[in-house]
């Protein structure tokens, strides 16, 4: 089921919190919305899920239109909001069912146990939402959205304060689901997007900076490709500024030296042939294309006003 | 709507509000009818539950903005209203529910009271010695009382991330509506010539009339075009204020 925004725009009062975003997401697809705080990632996905209204533009699910037919929208769509807001004095069964009531399921009963082992809530499944951990809260809240197995999942920062292994585990969560479901996530963290996504949406201060596959942007803001070279022992470092096609090259450690090419130019085979033309000992090569950090920082950085 | 209205009503008896609301209502209507011997039916002598339909209204002014205020205002504080507006219900569904619990949870409140009917029956001379009609008619408007209350408790709810500001705001909207116009009557710009009129905005003087026992459609459409007009502001305010 596909998402296909056009043109849209979010005034409030003065202020542009969204200005003409126009994208578009298809089924088995996974979408990243990266910005800074306040560039209006929220608002958009508020708008997504028909929470609110529109200033200019349309938002279109699986070929109805998010304002026109609010009902339809609301059951296509599963939606975690921002901060993820829970009932705390209720029991997580308690709190998946009375969600579960919502919507046409069958037998309800066994979608909430069906969907409290697919998270991993087992452990926990007997206490109250107020008791749980942050990363067991998280769960909660994408238990809510999947409960009754939308198309789309609309997910708003999902994994904001999670430690590093809540967070390994919700992201392998939320690429699983990616999988037969359209899915749109925002996140400020980068490295979220090139754990996950299949295409990248930038946007700062309500403005579309990109929007483009992880592969595509790479290539296309990639100015070089750095070759990080780890030597046990001398080298001379004179010789492998000869080597064919290499710009430059930084020292940054006695041992470690970045080799900087043009992009699509790999240089690693020259290297190591070089160290053991001296006799070098290369302990560790590693090739990188610039980084999805950067690319951010060079979108939303105010370095590039 | 019924998911809302079944969540809700089993939230007041899971954190105790609802046998808090009970037990309140009801001991301070047992202290002043049975045990205080100035109000005390038992001392009258008349058997008469009227005592009873004097005090309730202002009980319920404290009563109703109790239980009411939490229904939107936590909703809002808690951001879990964007959750609910996302899932297939639409804001009138939400309005609804939430009041129909609270009214529900009202009418258990009453419903014990009815030994208090009883009791009188069997005490009267001779037995039976009551103006069921009357008391019928009281039940009917007390009840229609603590709906429009609590349709005013809505609104003051959805206006606030605060519960406290919802109940005192509450408290004050309910106050006025009962015994404001009674009093808004007695201006002299009215007084002699339109305080009749006036009066009749208060819901003081439709809940007299139809504790006279014999219930007049204007006195049931006053409660419920009130109700209707708290519970379509309440909509309107989750529609516009919260979302844009």
């Amino acid at each position: 089921m596909s998402v296909r925004v056009e043109g849209l725009t979010k005034i409030y009062g003065e202020q542009k919190a969204i200005d003409k975003l126009s994208f578009q997401v298809e089924k088995g697809q996974i979408l990243g919305f990266l910005g800074p705080n306040g560039a209006g990632k929220s608002t958009t996905m508020k708008i997504l899920t028909g929470y609110l209204p529109p200033t200019e533009g349309s938002v279109e699910i699986g070929g109805f239109d998010v304002q026109a037919n609010p009902k339809e929208i609301r059951r296509l769509i599963g939606y975690l909001p921002e901060n993820n807001p829970l009932y705390g004095d209720l029991y997580i069964k308690e709190y998946l069912h009375f969600v579960a009531g919502f919507y046409p399921i069958k037998n309800s009963s066994a979608r909430v146990s069906e969907v409290i082992d697919l998270i991993g809530l087992t452990p926990e499944k007997h206490k109250k939402i107020g008791a749980l951990s942050k990363g067991y809260k998280q769960r909660v809240g994408l238990a809510q959205a999947i409960i009754h197995d939308p198309q789309v999942l609309i997910l708003d920062e999902p994994t904001t304060g999670l430690d590093p292994n809540q967070l390994v585990e919700i992201r392998s969560l939320i690429k699983a689901l990616g999988k037969e479901k359209t899915l749109i996530f925002s996140t400020h963290i980068m490295q979220e997007v090139t754990a996950l996504c299949d295409r990248v949406l930038i946007i700062k201060d309500g403005k579309m900076q990109a929007n483009d596959t992880l592969q595509n942007l790479q290539s296309t803001f990639q100015g070089e490709w750095v070759t990080t070279v780890t030597f046990q022992g001398p080298f001379t470092l004179e010789h492998f500024k000869k080597i064919k096609d290499v710009q430059r090259i930084r020292q940054i450690h006695p041992d470690v030296i970045q080799v900087i090419t043009a992009p699509g130019i790999d240089v690693r085979p020259l290297i190591f042939k070089q160290a053991v033309k001296d006799d070098n000992i290369i302990i560790g090569m590693q090739q990188d294309r610039r980084s999805v950090e950067e690319i951010f920082q060079k979108l939303t950085g105010s370095d590039i006003q | 709507m019924w998911v809302i209205y079944k969540k809700e009503l089993t939230t007041f008896f899971n954190n105790l509000t609802g046998y808090l609301v009970l037990g309140v209502f009801l001991t301070v209507m047992g202290l002043f009818l049975f045990v205080f011997p100035e109000t005390s039916l038992l001392e009258s002598n008349f058997a008469s539950l009227e005592p009873f339909f004097e005090m309730a209204p202002s009980l319920f002014l404290f009563l109703v903005p109790a239980i009411t205020m939490r229904l939107l205002a936590e909703e809002r504080q808690l951001g879990t209203l964007a959750l609910l507006l996302t899932k297939p219900i639409d804001e009138m569904g939400l309005v609804i529910g939430k009041f129909l619990a609270a009214v529900s949870l009202l009418f258990l409140a009453l419903v014990p009271t009815l030994f208090y009917y009883i009791t009188l029956y069997f005490l009267g001379s001779p037995v039976g010695n009551l103006d069921t009609g009357a008391i019928m008619g009281s039940y009917l408007g007390l009840l229609l009382l603590g709906s429009a209350f609590a349709s005013i408790g809505m609104l003051a709810s959805s206006l606030t991330e605060s519960q406290i500001v919802a109940f005192v705001l509450a408290v004050t909207g309910c106050f006025l509506f009962f015994y404001g116009f009674y009093f808004l009557s007695g201006l002299p710009v009215f007084f002699g010539k339109w305080d009749a009129l006036v009066q009749q905005f208060g819901m003081d003087y439709h809940y007299h009339a139809l504790s006279k026992g014999a219930p007049d459609t204007r006195d049931l459409i006053y409660f419920l075009s009130v109700i209707a007009i708290f519970l379509l502001i309440t909509r309107f305010v989750l529609q516009y204020r919260i979302r844009s």
